[in-house]
C-alpha cells in the first residue's frame, strides 16, 4: 500500500495546517496543495501529517508549538521517524532550511530535494520562497523516485514552475561522467561519525568504478552565511501576513489596530521565529540592504557559477548533510544559533536550487535536472 | 520674498484588464463587497502570483505613448507595510527596475509649450478598500475590509518636478488622461478612482537652484481638487516660509469639505518599506520585437490627432484642443467627419450644444446616445434647408434625450421647415393684413417694422417657416403695396 505522511506545511482541506505554529493553530485551508492532488491521483494515501518546527525553519522540528520529538535524548525529525518506523512508505516534506535532509541523514534514509521549480510549491506554506522545495524521504532510492515522479511537473499556478520543454531540455543535457568530487572545504566542523560516513561512501563509489576526487571550493563555504540572510529576509516577509486580522491567532488584548498586530504576533510566534523575523527585517532596512541583502544575492550568483563549474565534469559534489548524525537535547537547547550554523551544509543546494540526495548519511549535490542520476548514485551507497 | 513653485506628480492608473494582475478574478468596478476575490488575491498562505501578460502589454503601451524607454529586463519587488487593506502585508510592486523610464508628455499653457518629464512608470497591484464605520477615521468604532480591488492592476506614473503652476499640472493631467484613454489601457476616470493623483509640492526662493522641502498630498480624485490643493499648499508653505519657519517633509491628506490639507505622517516614519525582489515572480524579459509590435499597435495619439485637425480640417487650435482632450469626443468628431465635410460646423455643434448638454447632465461622454451618423444627418438637414438652425437645436435636444434619428423626430413632431412659397405667401398676406400699423411704419422708413413682421410670420408657422424665403416674400409684398 502506498501510504505516505506529509509535513504539516502542505495545505489540506480535510485537516488543519499549522506549520508548527500557534499562529495557525486550527487553520484549515480552502484549497489543497498541488502535490497532494497529484499524489492522490497516483493512488498514494495520505495517512497523516508530521510535525514541523515553527514554519519549518529550524534544525529538526524542535521549535514546533505542539512539542518537539526526542528519541531518548536525541532530537528526531518527525517525518523521518515515521518512515524509519515503517508507519509510512515515504514522507513528503518541505525543505525550507534543510531539516528533512538532516533528518534523513541521521536515520540512514534516502531523501531527495529536487531542482527548484520541478515540483509545484502551490499550496505549501511559504517561508523561504527563493530556495525552498518540496522533497521526499523514503527507505530507499526507488521509493523516493516513485514519489518524486508522481509529484513533479509543470503547474500553471506556480510562476516559478518549470515548463516541460525546459525540463526535457535540462534532463537531456545531463550526462553520466562516473565521477564524484568531495568538497574538502565542506568537511569543516564535522564530527568523526560524519567523516566516517564520507569515507565509507567514497569507498563504496570507488568499488563501483566511480572516480572520487577531492577539491577545494572555499566559495561554497559561504553559502550558509548568504542563505541565512536571504532565508531570514524572506521568512520575515512571508510571515508578515499573519497579523491577526483575517485568519490565524488573534490576541484578545487590543484597543487599536497596532496593538492587534503587535500583540497577536507577540503572543503567537515563538522565540526562534521572532529572532529570524528581526534579523530578516534588519537585512532589508535601507541602511543594510546594499551591504547585506544585496551582497547575499551577489554571493548567491558567485556560488551558483562556482558550483556549475565544479559540476561540469562530475556527477555530484559529495559533502556532509550536517556536522553530526545526532543532536542531543543539551546541544539543541543550549545553542539557539544551531539551525543557522547547520545551514552551512544544506545551504549550497538551497541557495542554488540544485538537486540534492541524502543517502548513507551523506549528501550528494548534482547538476540541475539530475535527480535520476543522483538517485542512481544513492542506490550504490 | 518671491517664491517659485515646484511640482511633481505621481499618478496611479487602474488598468482595464479583464482579470486581476496575479489571478483570474474580475476587475469590474462595484460589485458586492468581497465577491471578486479568490485565495490568491486574498493573499492566503500557499497561494502564488502568476503575472497576467495583459498587464505587461498595457504598461508598455502606456510607456510608449509617453515616449518612455522600455526596460528589456525588469522585475517585481515586495513592498512591506502593515495595513488591513493589504492582504499579504506586502504589495507586489516594482522598485529599482521599473518597466518604463525617461519619457515625457508635451503640454501647452498660457506660458507656451513645454515637456514634462516622466521619470518612470511601474506596475503594481492595488490594495483593498477599508470602509470605516462612523463619521471620520479618528472616531470610527471599526472598519470593514472589501478586497474586491485587491490585485487590480495599476501603473504608477511618476513625473519629474517640472511643473511650476496649477495650470501646468492641469495641462499635464489632462494630456496624461487623454493619452491613457487613447491607448485604451484604462478608463482613467478620476471619480471612480481609476485615475488617482498625488501631488509633491515645494517652494524655493526665485532664482535658487536647490529644491525646497516638499509635502506630498495623497489621493486626489478630481481635477478640481488638484487645483484647490495646489493653491492651498502654495499659501500654506508661503506663510510658513514668510514667518521664518521650515516646511516639514511629510505626507498630507486633502479634506475637500474643509478645503484644507492635514498632516498624515512624517516621511521619516514611513519610508522603510524593506523592498526586495519577489522570489515568486521570475524577472520580466521583453524583446525588441515585442516592443515594436506594441508600438505599431498604438492608435493615433492626442497630440497627433490635434495637429491633424488643425492642419487638415482647418479647425482653430482651441477647438482641436478641447475635442482631442477626450477620446470619446475625438472619436465622435471623427465619426461625424466621416459622413460630413464641414469640420468647423461639426466642431461648433460639439463645443456648444453637445458639451453644454453633457455638462448640464453631469454625465459621461461615453453615455451620449447620439450616434455620429445621426449627427451628420442632422447637419445635412440644416444645409439642405429642410430644417432651420433653430429647429435643429430642438431636434438635437430630442436626439440627445432619446437617441432617435433626426428624420424620425422631424416627422413625428412635424418640424419640417416650410420653404414652399405658395404656402408661405398666404401667411405673409395674412400677417400684413393683420398689422396695418407696422406696414405704415415700414413705408415711413422704419425698417425695424420689417423684423417685427418676420417674427409674426415665424410665430404663426411655429418656427417652421424658412426665414430666407419669408424675407424675400415679405419684401416683395411690401414693395408691391
Amino acid at each position: 500500500m502506498n501510504k505516505i505522511v506529509i509535513d504539516d506545511m502542505f495545505l489540506t482541506t480535510d485537516m488543519p495546517t499549522t506549520a508548527g505554529s500557534k499562529m495557525l493553530e486550527g487553520y484549515t485551508s480552502l484549497f489543497e496543495a498541488e502535490v497532494l492532488t497529484r499524489l492522490k491521483a497516483a493512488d498514494y494515501v495520505i495517512a497523516g501529517k508530521t510535525k514541523v518546527g515553527e514554519f519549518g525553519a529550524d534544525l529538526l522540528g524542535e521549535t514546533c508549538y505542539f512539542g518537539a520529538e526526542y528519541e531518548g535524548e536525541t532530537l528526531q525529525y518527525p517525518a523521518a521517524a515515521a518512515v524509519k518506523s515503517g508507519d509510512a512508505k515515504a514522507a513528503v516534506v518541505m525543505d525550507v532550511n534543510g531539516a528533512p535532509r538532516r533528518g534523513a541523514a541521521q536515520n540512514g534514509l534516502v531523501s531527495l530535494k529536487p531542482t527548484y521549480g520541478r515540483v509545484s510549491r502551490y499550496g505549501t506554506i511559504p517561508v523561504a520562497c527563493s530556495g525552498e522545495t518540496v522533497g521526499v524521504i523514503a527507505n530507499n532510492a526507488a521509493d523516493c523516485r516513485d514519489v518524486f515522479t508522481a509529484m513533479a511537473g509543470y503547474d500553471s499556478k506556480d510562476g516559478t514552475s518549470l515548463p516541460e520543454s525546459m525540463t526535457e531540455q535540462g534532463k537531456a543535457a545531463v550526462t553520466k561522467k562516473n565521477k564524484v568530487v568531495v568538497l574538502s572545504s565542506m568537511l569543516k566542523g564535522t564530527d568523526e561519525a560524519v567523516q566516517g560516513r564520507i569515507a565509507a561512501v567514497t569507498d563504496q563509489f570507488t568499488k563501483n568504478g566511480i572516480e572520487v576526487v577531492v577539491a577545494d571550493a572555499d566559495v561554497v563555504a559561504y553559502a550558509g552565511a548568504a542563505w541565512n540572510i536571504l532565508m531570514s529576509a524572506e521568512l520575515c516577509n512571508n510571515v508578515s501576513r499573519y497579523d491577526g486580522v483575517k485568519y490565524g491567532y488573534r490576541t484578545k488584548n487590543y484597543t487599536n489596530i497596532d496593538e492587534l498586530y503587535t500583540n497577536s504576533r507577540t503572543e503567537a510566534f515563538g522565540e526562534f521565529l521572532k529572532s529570524a523575523i528581526l534579523f530578516g527585517s534588519e537585512t532589508l532596512s535601507t541602511e543594510n540592504y546594499k551591504k547585506v541583502y544585496d551582497k547575499a544575492l551577489r554571493v548567491r550568483r558567485v556560488i551558483r557559477d562556482n558550483m556549475a563549474a565544479l559540476l561540469a565534469d562530475c556527477d555530484a559534489l559529495l559533502m556532509p548533510a550536517a556536522s553530526a548524525l545526532a543532536y542531543s537535547r543539551t546541544l539543541v537547547e543550549g545553542d539557539k544559533y544551531l539551525p543557522y550554523k547547520e545551514n552551512f551544509f544544506t545551504a549550497p543546494a538551497s541557495i542554488t536550487g540544485l538537486p540534492a540526495v541524502i543517502a548513507g548519511g551523506v549528501q550528494l549535490v548534482g547538476n540541475a535536472f539530475s535527480e535520476d542520476l543522483l538517485l542512481d548514485l544513492a542506490e550504490l551507497v | 520674498m518671491e517664491y517659485e513653485v515646484v511640482i511633481g506628480c505621481e499618478v496611479h492608473v487602474e488598468l482595464k484588464t479583464k482579470t486581476k494582475i496575479f489571478c483570474s478574478c474580475p476587475t469590474d468596478f462595484g460589485g458586492e463587497p468581497n465577491t471578486h476575490v479568490c485565495p490568491v488575491c486574498l493573499g492566503l498562505p500557499g497561494t502564488l502570483p502568476v503575472l497576467n501578460k495583459k498587464v505587461l502589454e498595457y504598461a508598455i503601451k502606456a510607456g510608449l505613448a509617453m515616449n518612455c524607454e522600455i526596460a528589456h529586463f525588469s522585475k517585481f519587488d515586495r513592498k512591506n507595510y502593515f495595513y488591513p487593506d493589504l492582504t499579504k502585508a506586502y504589495q507586489i510592486s516594482q522598485f529599482d527596475l521599473p518597466i518604463c523610464k525617461n519619457g515625457y508628455i508635451d503640454i501647452e499653457t498660457s506660458e507656451g509649450k513645454k515637456k514634462i518629464g516622466i521619470t518612470r512608470i511601474h506596475m503594481e497591484e492595488d490594495a483593498g478598500k477599508l470602509v470605516h464605520q462612523g463619521a471620520t477615521i479618528t472616531t470610527s468604532a471599526g472598519s470593514l475590509a472589501d478586497y474586491n480591488r485587491a490585485g487590480v492592476p495599476l501603473i504608477e506614473i511618476v513625473s519629474e518636478p517640472d511643473m511650476r503652476s496649477a495650470e501646468d499640472v492641469l495641462a499635464f493631467l489632462t494630456n496624461l488622461k487623454a493619452i491613457i484613454e487613447y491607448t485604451g489601457v484604462s478608463d482613467a476616470r478620476m471619480e471612480q478612482g481609476s485615475l488617482r493623483c498625488d501631488v509633491n509640492l515645494s517652494l524655493r526662493p526665485a532664482g535658487q537652484k536647490e529644491f525646497g522641502t516638499r509635502a506630498e498630498i495623497k489621493n486626489l480624485n478630481s481635477f478640481r481638487a488638484v487645483e484647490r490643493v495646489i493653491k492651498y499648499e502654495i499659501d500654506r508653505q508661503t506663510d510658513i516660509l514668510e514667518s521664518g519657519g521650515k516646511v516639514v517633509q511629510e505626507t498630507r491628506t486633502w479634506d475637500d469639505g474643509k478645503g484644507m490639507t492635514f498632516s498624515l505622517r512624517s516621511k521619516e516614519d514611513s519610508d522603510e518599506y524593506r523592498y526586495f525582489p519577489d522570489p515568486d515572480l521570475t524577472p520580466i524579459i521583453v524583446t525588441d520585437a515585442y516592443i515594436e509590435e506594441l508600438r505599431a499597435s498604438l492608435p493615433e495619439l492626442p497630440q497627433v490627432k490635434r495637429a491633424r485637425m488643425i492642419e487638415e480640417d482647418g479647425l482653430p487650435e482651441y477647438d482641436a484642443g478641447v475635442i482631442t482632450a477626450s477620446k470619446a469626443l475625438a472619436d465622435f468628431y471623427d465619426g461625424v467627419r466621416a459622413h460630413y465635410d464641414d469640420a468647423k460646423k461639426i466642431s461648433n455643434w460639439i463645443m456648444v450644444e453637445l458639451l453644454a448638454k453633457v455638462n448640464a447632465e453631469g454625465m459621461e461622454l461615453e453615455a451620449v446616445k447620439i450616434q455620429p451618423e445621426q449627427m451628420a444627418a442632422l447637419l445635412k438637414l440644416v444645409d439642405s434647408g429642410d430644417i432651420s438652425g433653430k429647429i435643429a437645436k430642438k431636434v438635437f435636444a430630442e436626439m440627445f434625450a432619446t437617441g432617435k434619428d433626426p428624420a424620425d423626430i422631424i416627422k413625428e413632431q412635424g418640424l419640417v421647415q416650410i420653404s414652399d412659397e405658395d404656402a408661405l405667401k398666404e401667411m405673409v398676406s395674412h400677417v400684413v393684413e393683420a398689422n396695418p400699423k407696422s406696414v405704415e411704419d415700414y413705408k415711413a422708413g422704419k425698417t425695424k417694422a420689417m423684423g417685427f413682421l418676420v417674427g409674426q410670420i415665424m410665430k404663426q408657422s411655429r418656427g417652421q417657416a424658412n426665414p430666407a424665403v419669408i424675407n424675400k416674400l415679405l419684401a416683395e409684398k411690401l414693395d408691391s403695396m
